[in-house]
């Protein structure tokens, strides 16, 4: 056992380093009302302690980290660093992206230099502590490198060495491992976590931002778990693991398992109490939400979504939309963490080529709002067309503009698949096109 | 082939409401000035020597006055494209004005500007001097405006950022970020600018104004004199003197230059084919450029960026001010335009019946030759582009020889190509279009050539194994896929061709006038005859319909481009 930061003995919590009271964003819809994209949120990063935070895509988990860190004001609440206010980037909280962030134009000695720089520190001593923290980070003989000439998992060390270097009592990071490969995210993770072990770096507490359940659990003391519609924080799963954490064990997979099974239940919770009007069709491409199907159908009808994704080498949060989906459109259900095929699931996954889209267009037509919408507007047009546009503007009245077009997307994707209608790029209309349309021209 | 702009740093600002308006203003700036300023000059030409030893004396005097014009130019576009960027308001009444503007030739500028200078400065050298830097400016400004600008726009938000975060002094946000992720495109739009500046160099130093000439020594006037007398051995010896300075300054500064700024490339990728330099090159072996940058750059740029920081001096612009300033020029575009109005009303109310109908069917004479030329060089430059583009070897050949030959600005060789097509037959109409084909045809063979080169090998491939020969190779293969870069080609072009009928439609040669039915031709005629009421009429028409031509065709071939032929 590797030592660890040593917790406070006594009962007393640790203090609070930075905090969000309230925290509510929200901006107009196009069409009146607001969407509402962090509801009432209340968070505490505390003395010592990680902290991570989850949850799906559209949880607004990103501006939540925007907004601690000041870069964001919220519609509502207040963000508190050490019990002031927080109005604006703070001096002593600094931030790792997932883009990394870099300048690419400066070396990488000068991007290192840049935070001091801005505080006003004399050459020689921005230099030496610049390369202090170039040193810590590992990145010794890549001074004089640029950017461009990093690979991405040097890139990012370049990131916290430079978020590193102003000694920030708080670091925050949004999804700072997700734009590397799996085995260079391995490496920068354990690195990071052995300098805040063994108290290499001044930093008193950490919050990252990640949809990578394993990663959380692994990493922090706590992770919070952000829900959608409305975005707030559902629940709060605590490792309490000594590190090294050892993925494999019992206690660590079941830690997973709880903060999964938080999300699978607001994803549930979700479906029965749908909005009034449209719901939100899940972001899934066709060609994944039929191979999911199959997939189930070819492991009896029953999988553990999780094991499925490690099985097929993608995040648990690329499939999620995929489950969502076949839940929606009746083909499968969820218990415990399990997806499990339904009748009607099981008849499609056997179906012929061309009795899948008949049988997906029935589930299309009987269970998703958006696309009925689609299809009576052009049963009563004489001839059956529209153009999209009629559709966006229904979508803005529950979405915002970004997320109604993405909205709209999904429904050509689906209904183009079911045949259910017709969508032309070229003249953006859509329109109930039959077979014999086609051939006959 | 980054030499080339994509279409996204080209693509023009949205569509805006009150052009009008902007109109009304920009005649209220030109030609209210004529109103105020009393027009009475007395001076006569001052000669041009034609000898040969007076050349460098002449290209380094022009030389001058395109480095005043230009360092004009940058500082405005820093200032205006930053405060178009920073402030809603700012941006709603400059940057469609700016567009406005940017399609106004440069000669029509000239009456007022010549008269304004020549008035507000007691000695008549200077104030032909200022004109004459005002003029180069017009032609050179408005495309580094709306580089910087569409720059700002386009930070990229993970930077932004990072610089608040770290809580950079507006300073260092500018010379950290902002600048430098606008250097690629400054660097290319001031290539463009020079071109320019050389293209209207005759017009911007010998000005004809109501049978009164007033000239600057300088290459331009040289030019104009050299030709406008039949000497053809001095506008021979003047073209290759204006061609070599050409040649010299791109390789000593715009090259080095444009090569540099690949260093603030935003991609993080190499590109091993990017523009390179021997000048850059050999700078950057330099011991004095390297002590030069080490003990004289680096502490100034450490100096004032520890100056700048204390909050002594902060060059960080609060919101308030820029808003403040927004408010200010609103109001001052609202007074402006409300007088511009009313002038250009008077102006325009005086220019009889016929007057219009000679516009009418200039506008239509000018769009035709400029749709002809536009056509005659798509029709050699698509296939050579794609010969050439295809073949890496030979575009190593190729393009800085094409490169030369299209610096020579089209205006300069019209008096050569006019005696040869009097001579051969074909006249004025013939030379019209072929100058325009010259000032046009290289946007497109640049472009096409890019295009070409940038497409992808799997698709070659792909369309190789398919068998796709002739027409079907053409059509569904390498049409398509340039597209985009045609499209760009086409719409600097078409400017070109544009600004080209204002010199290639009207020509003083030997003591003798030439002209042809057409909307620049009248425009150079009015300003030769003092005809404001005709000259504002003209310049309006040809500003509103290069404006309206680039709303409804090329912005949209420019959208379908982007949504259906990106690769």
């Amino acid at each position: 056992m590797e030592d660890f930061r040593l917790r406070p003995v006594t009962t007393a919590l640790p203090a609070v380093l930075l905090e969000a009271r309230g925290v509510t964003v929200s901006f107009p819809r196009p069409g009146g009302g607001a969407a509402v994209v962090l509801d009432r949120v209340d968070l505490e990063l505390r003395d010592s302690e990680i902290l991570a935070v989850v949850g799906p895509s559209g949880s607004g988990k990103s501006t939540l980290l925007r907004i601690l860190a000041g870069l964001l004001a919220p519609t509502h609440g207040e963000v508190r660093y050490r019990g002031q206010p927080v109005h604006g980037p703070t001096p002593g909280v600094a931030m790792v992206f997932q883009t990394f962030a870099l300048f690419p134009w400066l070396t990488v000695l000068e991007n290192v230099e840049l935070g001091l720089r801005a505080l006003g520190v004399a050459p020689e001593e921005r230099r030496r502590r610049a390369l202090q923290a170039i040193d810590l980070i590992g990145l010794d003989g890549f001074e004089s490198a640029f950017p461009r000439e990093l690979s991405g998992g040097m890139r990012q060390r370049v990131a916290f060495a430079r978020a590193l270097v102003v000694e920030p009592d708080v670091l925050l990071m949004d999804e700072p491992f997700s734009a590397l490969d799996a085995l260079t995210a391995e490496n920068l993770r354990t690195d990071l976590l052995e300098l805040w072990l063994r108290h290499r770096i001044p930093t008193r507490a950490m919050a990252l931002v990640t949809h990578n359940i394993e990663e959380a659990v692994f990493l922090s003391d706590r992770v919070v778990v952000l829900g959608t519609t409305p975005a707030r924080v559902i629940g709060e799963v605590r490792p309490e693991l000594p590190h090294w954490r050892d993925r494999e064990s019992p206690e660590f997979r079941s830690r997973v398992d709880e903060v999964y099974a938080l999300l699978a239940g607001e994803r549930q919770r979700r479906l029965v109490h749908a909005r009034p009007l449209l719901p939100r069709l899940p972001p899934a491409p066709v060609g994944l939400v039929t191979g999911l199907v199959e997939l189930v159908h070819d492991a009896d009808g029953r999988v553990d979504v999780r094991e499925l994704a490690d099985e097929l080498r993608l995040d648990l949060e690329d499939l999620l939309p995929a489950v969502e989906a076949a839940e929606l459109l009746g083909f499968a259900t969820s218990h415990d963490g399990d997806l499990v095929l339904t009748d009607s699931g099981r008849a499609f996954a056997e179906a012929s080529v061309q009795d899948k889209k008949e049988l997906f267009r029935q589930a299309l037509l009987e269970r998703v709002r958006t696309a009925q919408e689609v299809v009576q507007t052009l049963r009563r047009r004489k001839p059956p067309r529209m153009p999209a546009e009629f559709f966006l503007d229904l979508l803005e009245r529950h979405f915002s503009a970004e997320e109604a077009r993405r909205q709209l997307a999904v429904v050509v994707d689906w209904g183009r698949y079911a045949e259910a209608f017709a969508y032309e790029e070229a003249t953006g209309e859509f329109s109930l096109e039959t077979e014999e349309d086609l051939l006959g021209l | 082939m980054s030499w080339f702009p994509s279409l996204r740093l080209l693509r023009l600002p949205r569509a805006s409401g009150p052009d009008l308006l902007l109109l009304a203003l920009l005649a209220a700036l030109v030609y209210g000035l004529l109103a105020v300023v009393p027009g009475e000059l007395k001076r006569p030409a001052a000669p041009v020597d034609l000898q040969p030893r007076a050349l460098p004396g002449y290209a380094g005097l022009s030389l001058l006055r395109m480095t005043a014009a230009y360092g004009l130019s940058l500082g405005f576009a820093l200032v205006f494209g930053y405060a178009a960027a920073r402030s809603r308001r700012v941006e709603r009444v400059l940057v469609p004005l700016l567009d406005v503007l940017q399609s106004v030739p440069v000669l029509s500028f000239m009456p007022a500007v010549l008269l304004a200078m020549v008035a507000l400065f007691p000695r008549q050298e200077v104030g032909l001097e200022v004109a004459s830097v005002v003029l180069i400016f017009t032609g050179m400004v408005w495309n580094l405006t709306f580089s910087f600008y569409h720059s700002l726009l386009t930070l990229p938000q993970d930077l932004v950022e990072a610089a608040r975060l770290m809580r950079l002094s507006g300073w260092q946000r500018f010379t950290l970020l902002e600048l430098p992720a606008a250097a690629i495109g400054l660097a290319w739009n001031s290539v463009m600018s020079w071109a320019g500046g050389w293209f209207f160099l005759m017009a911007c130093e010998a000005f004809v104004l109501v049978d009164r000439t007033f000239t600057l020594p300088g290459l331009g006037s040289y030019l104009a004199e050299a030709s406008s007398r039949g000497d053809l051995r001095a506008v021979a010896l003047g073209l290759g003197t204006m061609v070599l300075t050409i040649v010299v300054l791109d390789q000593l500064v715009w090259r080095p230059v444009v090569a540099w700024s690949q260093k603030f490339k935003l991609e993080l990728t190499e590109d091993p084919l990017g523009p390179r330099s021997w000048f850059l090159d050999l700078l950057r072996r330099s011991t004095l450029a390297r002590a030069f940058a080490e003990h004289v750059w680096a502490p100034l740029v450490e100096g004032l960026d520890r100056r700048l920081r204390s909050g002594a001096v902060s060059l960080s612009v609060p919101a308030r001010w820029v808003g403040g300033a927004g408010v200010a020029l609103a109001a001052a575009a609202m007074v402006s335009a409300g007088w511009g109005l009313v002038s250009l009303a008077r102006l325009v109310a005086r220019v009889p019946s016929e007057g219009w109908a000679a516009i009418a069917v200039g506008a239509a004479a000018t769009s035709l030759r400029v749709l002809l030329a536009l056509a005659l060089a798509a029709l050699w430059t698509v296939p050579v582009g794609v010969a050439v583009g295809l073949r890496p070897r030979w575009a190593r050949v190729v393009q800085p020889l094409a490169q030369i030959a299209a610096s020579v600005p089209a205006t300069a060789l019209f008096p050569v190509v006019l005696l040869v097509l009097l001579r051969v037959g074909g006249g004025l109409q013939a030379a019209s279009v072929l100058v325009m084909l010259l000032g046009t045809q290289w946007y497109l063979l640049f472009n096409v050539i890019a295009g070409a080169s940038a497409l992808p090998r799997d698709l070659q491939e792909a369309a190789a194994s398919l068998r796709l020969r002739g027409a079907l190779w053409w059509r569904t293969f390498v049409l398509p896929a340039i597209f985009p870069y045609l499209v760009t080609g086409g719409l600097t072009g078409q400017g070109g061709a544009w600004n080209t009928s204002i010199v290639s439609e009207f020509l003083e040669f030997g003591g003798r006038r030439y002209q042809v039915v057409g909307l620049g031709g009248l425009i150079t005629s009015a300003v030769a005859d003092g005809n404001m009421p005709l000259l504002a009429a003209a310049t309006v028409t040809m500003a509103g319909l290069v404006v309206a031509v680039n709303r409804l065709v090329w912005r949209r071939l420019a959208r379908l481009a982007e949504e259906r032929y990106h690769l």
